[in-house]
């Protein structure tokens, strides 16, 4: 299912953008600010660059997802089920009690879901564990770790990262959704992770800076990741909290809101209408 | 019970290396401390599946959470105040919600640590671990007992906590005696009183039941080596057949076997329980085996606290 034309990427973002509004307008509450702000980087992975089966969500030779930045599981399960998970009428039971799609990815639950976050900080060690794993037997898959430029904060991704180089795992993948807003406002000003590109460096990555919007970027990007060996790489991707959105595009205030019915209509408007 | 002494820890390391030379699947991860829990031996032999982790209990506790989603049986170690402590909310939200296959090995638990005093000390870790869904926790109480667990956890599906001592304590069990998670073990028949015990305070419980056996006191122990999930049927039967219960910890009474206990017998044969632990208070620094005087956890505390009117 890879599909290589730009355009055609370019659609299959907007339908995965549907989704994620299609979610929180359905749940009325999630994240959609730093969900949108991911949603072309996940349709790049999904749909040009990873290595899955969605017959098979657990095969062991698959490449690997760890969305660190959990409470944009409205973006990774728009992804999923766009790629044929599940069925995409299922994203209207987001956040219900009827429903699977917990409030924050559930790897036991969901298929396509390959580990659990939510509790910010510690999903890069996890990605590290399935390197690592991949690396003892000889396996062939890659490991990508999306975390938010706000999680970064977080002791622990630190800690990780040193271990990400000591092991060097040219298998993984790091990405910085670099949207520049938490919820107290600007990530600068609430407790400035920067520079990132620099601490990531430091700590032993190769780091590769682009435009998270630009989906020719996106691509070049994992593609020169693949054949850097001997360390991990971390892809700083310059992002809009929003993106895709007008009214939500760099509001803080859509960090953790549903749009209501008006904008609701807007936004699906706005991303070229209903299926 | 045996004058040869060992600390679980000790045999902890030995039953791992044994167990990795069985299993290739089974991976270790420590925190700078492998030459304190033992993971050392392993280490020599396997040093391609042993990560040294440094001193990020919280990184560990994720790492092995992603190595087990790939089939891998990770083993971590550290003291068990970082383990459950510091690394408490990974070892919920990384290991226990999602289920994973990790064995958490904590060592150097209770008062018994010594001179390293209250921060070193862990006196919360049963109470932390027991109340996570999903998690079987384990304190084992002797060499025989600790390296049947080492194997005996590989074989569930599922995060374990398993809590290690530093000291030398003597050797309890046979070796090649059998036992059964969740099952505890009654050792004796005595009906003035049951001593339920876990852990070091076993050999305690043990040494107290032989002094007073010779004043005719007849009293039994049971080494509640599960702590989850706890053999009710046990805690009911003794309820049923015995004087007086009494259970004896080095940890602190709130939350742990004294607790778990209460909340079976309140539910199901309401009876008066003694818990003799670390009362609601942080450790110090001293020798093991004054503290297990000082905290009132030894074989002469259980003594008086049997002797007691009423």
């Amino acid at each position: 299912m890879k599909i290589t034309d730009i355009s055609e990427l370019k659609e299959k973002a907007k339908e995965i953008r549907k989704g994620i509004i299609e979610e929180v307008y359905s749940a009325s509450s999630g994240h959609p600010g730093g969900s949108l702000s991911i949603a072309d980087i996940l349709t790049v992975l999904y749909f040009n660059q990873m290595n899955v089966n969605e017959k098979d969500p657990k095969w062991e030779d698959r490449d690997r997802l760890v969305l660190s930045k959990g409470h944009a599981s409205p973006a990774l399960y728009s992804t999923l089920a766009n790629r044929g998970f599940f069925p995409i009428e299922e994203l209207k039971t987001f956040r219900s009690l009827k429903g699977r799609l917990q409030g924050h990815p559930d790897m036991k639950n969901i298929p396509g879901v390959d580990m659990t976050t939510g509790s910010l900080g510690q999903g890069l060690s996890a990605a590290n564990g399935m390197a690592i794993a991949g690396k003892l037997d000889n396996k062939n898959y890659r490991v990508y770790c999306i975390l938010g430029d706000g999680e970064i904060e977080e002791g622990q991704v630190w800690e990780a990262a040193m271990t990400s180089s000591k092991y060097k795992l040219d298998n993984l993948c790091v990405i910085v959704d670099n949207n520049n807003l938490q919820i107290d406002g600007e990530v600068s000003n609430v407790m400035s992770p920067y520079p990132i590109d620099k601490k990531f460096q430091e700590f032993g990555f190769k780091i590769i800076c682009i435009d998270g919007h630009n989906i020719q970027e996106i691509i070049d990007a994992f593609d020169v990741a693949k054949n850097i060996k001997g360390q991990p790489v971390c892809i700083i991707a310059k992002t809009i909290k929003g993106k895709g959105i007008s009214y939500m595009e760099n509001q803080v205030g859509w960090h953790g809101k549903a749009p209501n019915e008006e904008q609701y209509n807007e936004a699906v408007e706005e991303l070229g209408g209903a299926k | 019970m045996k004058e040869e002494k060992k600390a679980t820890r000790q045999s902890y390391g030995e039953a791992l290396l044994e167990l990795g030379r069985k299993n290739k699947n089974i991976v270790v991860l420590d925190a700078d401390l492998s030459g304190a829990t033992k993971t050392d031996l392993f280490a020599k032999e396997f040093p391609e599946r042993f990560f040294d982790m440094g001193i990020s209990e919280q990184d560990m506790m994720s790492t092995a959470a992603g190595l087990s989603t790939c089939g891998k049986i990770p083993y971590v170690s550290t003291f068990a105040v970082f383990a459950a402590g510091r690394a408490y909310d990974q070892v919920r939200n990384s290991i226990c919600y999602p289920k994973l296959n990790v064995k958490i090995c904590a060592t150097h638990a209770g008062v018994t640590v010594g001179e390293d005093g209250a921060t070193h000390q862990m006196l919360e870790d049963l109470a932390l671990m027991r109340t996570l869904p999903n998690m079987t926790v384990l304190s084992t109480s002797d060499d025989t007992q600790t390296k049947w667990a080492i194997e005996e956890i590989s074989k569930i599906k599922g995060p374990v906590y398993l809590r290690l001592a530093r000291l030398a304590t003597p050797i309890i069990y046979e070796e090649n005696e059998k036992f059964e998670i969740g099952k505890a073990i009654q050792i004796g028949e005595g009906t003035e009183a049951t001593i339920f015990a876990t852990g070091i305070t076993v050999s305690e419980a043990i040494k107290a039941q032989e002094e007073l056996k010779e004043e005719g006191i007849n009293v039994r122990v049971v080494d509640v080596h599960t702590i989850k999930p706890i053999d009710k049927e046990m805690i009911i039967k003794c309820a049923k057949e015995t004087k007086k219960l009494i259970s004896v910890e080095d940890h602190s009474i709130i939350g742990g076997l004294g607790s778990a206990i209460s909340e079976v017998l309140t539910e199901k044969y309401p009876t008066k329980l003694t818990r003799m632990g670390i009362k609601d208070t942080f450790g110090k620094s001293g020798k093991a085996q004054e503290l297990v005087e000082y905290f009132g956890i030894s074989a002469k505390s259980i003594i008086d606290e049997i002797k007691k009117e009423g």
